[in-house]
């Protein structure tokens, strides 16, 4: 029978692709078929995920998607896309009580309105293809859970998911799918942000607490992805869909 | 910032301790409202007040305030 998870002939843009889960999404794509056009901030980490990956004919897209000026750059290099996952992202730990208006608009700035806007573009443009589908990394922070100093971050990750509740129902007439992966920690270098606070024997202890006694690793959440951006997922749209080793269960 | 200054910016990171029971030689780990909380808050005080990055595992390496500052000063 024919692989329902295959993404064989399918264009899917990654951004955040230079490293972490937006690298790991990049390659399990390749590996499922697809032709990737990889988007980040550094040439020479977007060319390391590039060699990691299988097949011919994905792009590196190198630029900042924080200026509007090279969104428009990079929408304009975009061929007709089957799928778009927006993985770019930062982290943050700052309590209420110290909080600076400079450094939420930051993290909101990267996590929420440049995805967003650069959405808004790819739509403007009809670059979305009919039944494409399109993904939105978010968290268990935020929507699912929280803890201390980690407000900013996910006040940004909950907006993701109120976004595509409504994008979902805008595109559900072409029959492009939006959906939200919340994931757990997933050992990725913006687990470093944290590390620099909490130090790996505090990681240690929170990595005890996962019922399955272990992180999360890009692949995991790669095949998440590769679920949702195929066919075998054409009935889901507007869902959250949860990945966390149990994390959440207790 | 002086230890004088640093012994009254930490106490004022606690909402229940009082201020009085703050000293250079204050073993801050057994106060009551110690943990992660105010751990976060002092390692964000060091940052403020010295533009210094210490971790949880600093926090863990020391025992009084005023070895805390001493550390603060060798980052």
């Amino acid at each position: 029978m024919e692989n329902p998870f295959s993404l064989e002939g399918k264009c899917i843009l990654v951004t955040g692709a230079s490293s972490g889960i937006g690298r790991g999404i990049a390659v399990a794509c390749a590996k499922m078929g697809a032709k990737v056009l990889l988007s980040g901030r550094n040439e020479a980490r977007l060319q390391e995920t590039l060699s990691l990956m299988s097949g011919d004919g994905h792009t590196v897209l190198c630029g900042d998607l924080n200026s509007e000026e090279t969104r428009k750059e990079v929408v304009e290099k975009i061929p007709d896309l089957n799928g778009v996952v927006y993985c770019a992202g930062i982290s943050q730990i700052q309590m209420a009580k110290r909080m600076e208006q400079s450094s939420l608009e930051g993290i909101f700035q990267t996590n929420v309105f440049s995805p967003l806007m650069l959405n808004t573009l790819l739509l403007k443009k009809k670059k979305i293809k009919k039944d494409s589908s399109i993904i939105f990394i978010s968290s268990i922070s935020g929507v699912y859970r929280s803890q201390i100093g980690e407000g900013g971050y996910g006040a940004t990750k909950a907006a993701l998911t109120g976004y595509v509740k409504s994008l979902a129902l805008e595109l559900a007439a072409q029959g492009i799918r939006v959906n939200t992966i919340h994931p757990g920690v997933v050992e990725t270098p913006l687990l470093e942000v944290s590390n620099g606070t909490f130090g790996e024997e505090e990681l240690e202890a929170l990595r005890q607490k996962y019922p399955l006694k272990r992180f999360g690793k890009p692949e995991d959440i790669a095949h998440c992805a590769v679920y949702l951006l195929s066919d075998a997922s054409s009935w889901m749209t507007g869902s959250n869909l949860l990945i966390d080793g149990g994390f959440t269960l207790k | 910032m002086t230890l004088e200054e640093f012994v009254t910016a930490f106490a004022d990171e606690f909402d229940e301790t009082p201020a009085e029971s703050f000293a250079p030689a204050t073993v801050y780990k057994d106060l009551d409202e110690w943990g992660s909380l105010t751990a976060l808050s002092i390692i964000a005080l060091a940052m403020e007040g010295f533009g210094k990055k210490i971790t949880g595992a600093d926090l863990r390496s020391v025992d009084t305030i005023e070895d805390l500052y001493n550390l603060i000063q060798t980052k």
